[in-house]
């Protein structure tokens, strides 16, 4: 198998740009549009999913050796719930703020596809420190696609980048701004320009190189 | 009257795709040709009913009573994946013409963020749904059967225009998910004009 070949910095950056969760492979398309009001949901989403697929990658590769084929689907969906249940404790006691903002989207990390996908097709074939850089470039690259639209949507939506708490820039005065990016419908408009610009600047690469 | 206006609020005003995004990657999946479609929610509506019954049941018999409602979301995620391989064993065995129907979708629901999210919302966060910290049997029933139909009554709607939009030509760079993100969009701000309603 040519996967086999690959170096840990290549599965790593694999996962980052070139089979990018977000805009290439939509998956987990759910929690990507629903935490992307501001960027500090997203990027606390982003830090639980980097902490779930990459512990969630590892226990699966380490135990892959061991796991009947026909039952595989279910042992991997306990590690996984397992590791939410954790995160779910550890942001309710010490970030409290932020597991209100993610409500319900955070235990639904249990069944974003992302999480699922990677244990199946990844870490059941491939050994833990791979699997571990391969889990820890998806969940980089998931948590930068959605940083990215969280960015737009609150930048012109509500006119601030909110970091942290407080930790807030104002940017566009209120008059200026479009609500409807900050609302539920905002999402998949902001999603689908973005998507179709990437679109738009792979195919012209894929043009380029047939010329060459 | 109170039942209808959980069921209203559930089918239009929350919808569950277009206004929480529940369930997307069917939505967006599965809803090329209307006939997949009506499937996938045929056994969407009928999952999310009966999964979100047994939920309640064992959030507020078991989990509750010995307060181990931390466990919950294993619990629910179990029950559900559970509850998909008995339905599907279930129509294997009596209805060959209703498996070939829905067999491909059923193993897909599992990982429909939709049933776990509903089944998370009416029992843990049951206080932002219901205003209340107890909802009864018939209120969470009725409202996961809204919610259903919600998602059944959009992914319809949103494969029909598909099926319309594949007729035109479209700019490379936008066919396939952007364009069907921007319809979605579209349907989204339609239905805010329910939220006047309620």
């Amino acid at each position: 198998m040519a996967r086999k070949q690959k170096t840990i910095k290549e599965i790593f950056t694999n996962g980052l740009v070139v089979q990018n969760p977000v805009f290439v492979q939509f998956l987990g398309i759910c929690p990507t549009l629903a935490v992307t009001k501001s960027v500090e949901s997203a990027l606390g989403m982003g830090a639980g999913v980097v902490f779930v697929l990459v512990l969630s990658n590892l226990a699966i590769s380490l135990i892959r050796n061991f796991v009947p084929r026909e039952v595989r689907i279910p042992i991997y969906i306990v590690i996984i719930a397992s590791l939410v249940t954790v995160l779910e404790m550890f942001m309710k006691a010490f970030v409290p703020d932020l597991a209100t903002s993610l409500g319900t989207f955070l235990s639904l990390i249990v069944v974003n596809c992302l999480i699922l996908g990677r244990a199946e097709a990844f870490a059941s074939k491939n050994g833990p420190l791979k699997s571990a850089a391969d889990g820890l470039g998806m969940a980089i690259g998931f948590t930068g696609g959605i940083v990215l639209i969280a960015f737009f949507r609150e930048l012109l939506g509500a006119g601030t980048v909110t970091l942290w708490g407080d930790i807030a820039i104002e940017l566009i005065p209120a008059d200026y701004q479009v609500g409807i990016l900050v609302q539920a419908a905002g999402a998949f408009l902001v999603f689908g320009v973005i998507v179709a610009q990437i679109n738009k600047f792979r195919l012209g690469r894929a043009e380029r190189n047939e010329v060459i | 009257m109170e039942y209808i206006a959980i069921a209203f609020g559930a089918i239009f005003v929350n919808n569950v795709i277009l206004n929480q995004f529940y369930g997307l990657c069917p939505f967006l999946g599965v809803s090329t040709k209307k006939s997949s479609a009506l499937s996938m929610g045929m056994a969407v509506t009928f999952v999310i009913t009966f999964s979100t019954m047994i939920a309640f049941a064992i959030y507020n018999f078991v989990l509750v009573p010995y307060e181990i409602t931390y466990l919950s979301t294993i619990v629910f995620i179990l029950v559900i994946a559970s509850f998909v391989q008995l339905v599907e064993m279930f129509i294997k065995r009596f209805s060959s013409s209703l498996y070939s129907a829905l067999g491909v979708y059923l193993p897909l629901i599992t990982t429909n963020c939709a049933v776990l999210g509903v089944a998370i919302d009416v029992t843990v966060n049951s206080q932002k749904i219901f205003d209340t910290t107890t909802p009864t049997f018939w209120m969470v029933t009725i409202y996961a059967l809204g919610i259903s139909l919600g998602y059944a009554l959009i992914i319809f709607l949103f494969s029909a225009i598909r099926e319309e939009m594949d007729a035109y030509p479209i700019k490379r760079n936008w066919e396939g998910i952007p364009i069907a993100l921007i319809t979605a969009f579209i349907m989204a701000m339609i239905f805010y004009g329910f939220g006047g309603i309620v």
